[in-house]
């Protein structure tokens, strides 16, 4: 009860707070609303794959090299085949397979999934590295349209209804992944094997499997959230192109507890901040060095970590390998 | 007809251990099959076999007459198999009826139908009149109702075999009574019950047939018609034990551990010791009766240091000990057998050698200055598991790696190993089997009898009895009396238990 109203609290206040500068300047709070999201979009992305895998109780650190190497993909195959649907599609693969190594790392061989993480951040950074030949491009990115009747809506419509399709994808799958955690079978299942796998074993749910399972489809995720960045956002690719993302991700996982919803409003704080800051240097209202600005994601991270650090209680499982009896 | 089930020749080898060896059992519909066995002698490992949660290296286990396979236990579910594990099967932060339909949700296209699951759960403790609220989180319930939920989760799928592994362990007299008139009714419906436990009143009261296994072996069968519980005994451990500990007059001296005005809160902030005042002489066993959750946990938390006292004060030949610092608790003098062994006991990782030193690692002879010596270490830990005849191929397993009883037998020694004036023993025996149980009971006894001053917390009104000198009888958080044990009466007592008045 103490925390929902301390939510609701929140939430007045961003209210609020919108309200009182749209109020003074429709168009820029809506622009810079816009901008909030597109940058806001990957973060929370990214989360959905830390919570898909926590939920099940597979610690993934490894999502900012997926993402990298996603991104990575879904740039050098577009440009190759000068499509940049079969980039999509091979980014996709590219971030599944990563999952599935992950997973046969920490379900199969009960590695420390920390050091599996670390594997694949490794493996990522060292193949885009190796890989990468500058002056590439592709033959364009996901462009921007507008949602019919939606988009007319005043603040709202360019928020949330002209954007490219794979930030319209994000947004759906980060509130299927919501209505699927917390109402369907496949959550129900995945909840309790993150928090106590002989539970489920002893209920007749395969640990294993669904470990396999949800880590790959994580992977799949944390893919469309690096192809995002290179092929809607951006549209080129650079060494180091994630900057961080997928870590970032984990803080807003843990600052959201684990639920989507909470994610993506962390992510979307985020992403505001973010936006607003480029305002004021446009604007030039304050003189702050885009230094600072660069260094602002990551400034909030710690911020946030430190102010939730020991408030959240994350799945009981989390990090453990299972083996089946032990019960 | 096939008999419900049918184990042949099952093996089970895990490195060191053959923890069944050849073991066949048959149960047929309507009868409650008690199976008997001292700790680690393989009777959670073959029911295991027989859900599906391990493997069996050989054999045969057939369910209805058609073999099941190994391993695959939502396929031994969807047969009519449930199971009530010893340790509970339940997720901590979700509600009853998540609990329950896991596994075999009711759906409404790709949703779960929560209204559903509500009412069927609702019907289901009508049915067996077990009554649960369907929409409690599991955490906030006490362990007596998180056990009903285990048997309701296992009973939801019209069960034909019902499997009971220990399932009275922490239950309040009370509620095993309840339980076992569930079992018997459920027998007498035609479901087939195997049931593990070590109380043997238990297993005369309720069992059609007795089975007993030891080492891994099927060692005997038998009836409650046939045997008493001093024939149980026998059978499982394989010597005749004495139920009944022999005990000499106390030699009580001064007082050493006295509690002054305790206060304490539970985990949920509630007052749970209600000001107890309480003084333990040297040379004495003072037994704490009571029904579980009335404050017991709490009170011997407060007294080892590891709960804050909200008021009073805990002192050790008159002194005061040092609130919330366990270590300080421990050098003024208590030595603590702690209830939650797997918690609070060991450390599940650590080696039995090293678990067997965790009071005194830092001290000679097992330490040089900053140095272990793990030699002594080693020779600490192999006449130990000699003498407390821990059960194990080596003093140097992880601790995880032993069975119930015998991870007790660990904290005992330890524990007693020090011989300080003041040891607080919390449910010692609890998950013990009989053999144990009167080796414990005599280890407390001696330590008594060279002086200590023994404060034993207990749920088993009986074990009370036969070991204390002098009873406080605990209720809703105050000692409402203290008798010499000589004028105890049974009935007495558990009416005070139970919060009457005379």
């Amino acid at each position: 009860m103490k925390m929902l109203s301390k939510r609701n609290g929140y939430f007045l206040v961003a209210i609020l707070a919108t309200g009182f500068f749209y109020f003074n300047g429709s168009d820029v709070t809506t622009s810079v609303y816009a901008t909030g999201t597109v940058f806001a979009l990957p973060l929370a992305l990214a989360a959905m794959v830390g919570i898909m895998c926590e939920r099940t109780g597979i610690v993934n650190i490894g999502i900012e090299g997926t993402m990298l190497l996603s991104a990575f993909v879904a740039f050098f195959v577009s440009s190759l085949t000068q499509n940049i649907i079969i980039g999509l599609i091979a980014a996709i693969f590219t971030g599944s397979m990563m999952g599935l190594i992950l997973a046969v790392m920490a379900v199969s061989w009960r590695m420390d999934q920390i050091i599996a993480g670390t594997i694949i951040n490794i493996l990522a950074t060292g193949l885009t590295s190796f890989l990468y030949v500058q002056g590439r491009t592709i033959p364009g990115v996901f462009q921007s349209f507008e949602i019919p009747i939606l988009s007319k809506i005043p603040f709202f419509g360019p928020v949330l209804f002209i954007h490219g399709a794979l930030t319209f994808a994000g947004i759906i799958i980060i509130l299927a992944l919501y209505v699927a955690i917390y109402h369907t079978t496949w959550g129900l299942r995945s909840r309790a094997v993150g928090e106590h796998p002989s539970s489920a074993d002893t209920a007749g749910v395969s640990v294993v499997r669904l470990r396999y399972i949800n880590v790959t489809i994580a992977g799949a995720i944390g893919a469309l959230a690096g192809a995002y960045l290179s092929l809607e956002l951006v549209g080129s690719f650079e060494r180091g192109f994630t900057a961080g993302k997928g870590f970032t991700a984990l803080a807003l996982m843990i600052f959201g507890r684990w639920n989507p919803l909470g994610a993506l409003a962390a992510a979307m704080f985020f992403g505001l901040a973010q936006a607003y800051a480029n305002q004021l240097m446009i604007d030039q209202i304050v003189n702050i060095p885009s230094q600072f600005t660069a260094a602002l994601p990551y400034i909030m991270t710690i911020v946030v970590l430190t102010i939730s650090a020991g408030k959240v209680r994350p799945p009981a499982a989390e990090g453990q390998p299972y083996e089946k009896g032990q019960a | 007809m096939s008999a419900l089930l049918e184990v042949t020749g099952v093996t089970k080898r895990y490195p060191g251990v053959v923890a069944n060896d050849n073991v066949s059992l048959t149960v047929n519909a309507g009868e409650v099959v008690a199976l008997l066995g001292e700790n680690g002698a393989g009777k959670s490992t073959l029911l295991k076999a027989v859900f599906g949660l391990i493997k069996p290296d050989s054999g045969e286990i057939k369910i209805g007459g058609t073999p099941i396979v190994f391993g695959d236990t939502a396929g031994v579910i969807s047969r009519g198999v449930g199971m009530v594990h010893q340790h509970f099967q339940l997720v901590p932060v979700m509600t009853v009826a998540e609990n329950i339909i896991l596994g075999d949700e009711p759906k409404r296209g790709i949703f779960i139908n929560k209204k559903a699951a509500h009412d069927e759960i609702l019907a289901l403790s009508k049915r067996y009149g077990l009554e649960v609220d369907p929409e409690a989180v599991i955490e906030d319930l006490p362990v007596g109702m998180q056990q009903r939920v285990e048997i309701l989760k296992a009973l939801r799928k019209d069960v034909k075999l019902l499997i009971l592994d220990e399932p009275t362990a922490v239950l309040t007299p009370q509620e095993i009574d309840e339980l076992l008139s569930v079992i018997r009714k459920l027998a007498d419906s035609g479901v087939g019950i195997v049931l593990i436990t070590h109380k043997l009143h238990e297993v005369m009261a309720v069992a059609d047939r007795v089975v007993v296994l030891r080492g891994g072996k099927l060692v005997g069968a038998t009836s409650p018609k046939e045997t008493d519980e001093a024939g149980l005994a026998q059978m499982m451990v394989g010597r005749s034990v004495v139920l009944q500990v022999n005990r000499t007059e106390a030699k009580r001296g001064a007082v050493v551990l006295e509690v002054k005005g305790l206060q304490v809160r539970d985990d949920r902030k509630i007052l749970s010791v209600k000001g107890v005042d309480l003084s333990l002489h040297k040379g004495e066993i003072l037994g704490v009766a009571g029904v579980e959750g009335n404050g017991q946990r709490e009170f011997v938390e407060a007294i080892c240091g590891m709960r804050h006292r909200e008021a009073g004060e805990v002192l050790i030949n008159g002194v005061a000990t040092k609130d919330m610092h366990p270590h300080a608790v421990h050098e003024a003098g208590i030595s603590h057998i702690p209830e939650d062994r797997e918690k609070h006991g060991l450390v599940s990782n650590y080696s039995i050698a090293d678990n067997l030193v965790l009071n005194q690692f830092d001290q000679t002879p097992f330490a040089k200055g900053w140095v272990r010596n793990l030699a002594e270490v080693a020779k600490n830990a192999i006449s130990t598991v000699e003498k407390f005849d821990i059960r194990t191929p080596s003093a140097f397993n992880s601790a995880s790696s032993l069975s119930g009883g015998n991870k007790q037998k660990v904290v005992v020694a330890r524990e007693l190993s020090e011989e300080l004036p003041v040891l607080v023993a919390a449910q010692p025996t609890r998950g013990v089997d009989v053999g144990s149980i009167e080796f414990i009971h005599n280890q407390l006894i001696s330590a008594r009898d060279r002086g200590a001053a023994v404060l034993l917390v207990s749920a088993e009104l009986d074990e009370i009895l036969s070991l204390s000198d002098r009873i406080a009888v605990m209720s809703d958080g105050k000692i409402v009396a203290i008798v010499e044990s000589k004028d105890a009466d049974r009935n007495y007592i558990g009416r005070l238990m139970a919060g009457l008045k005379e």
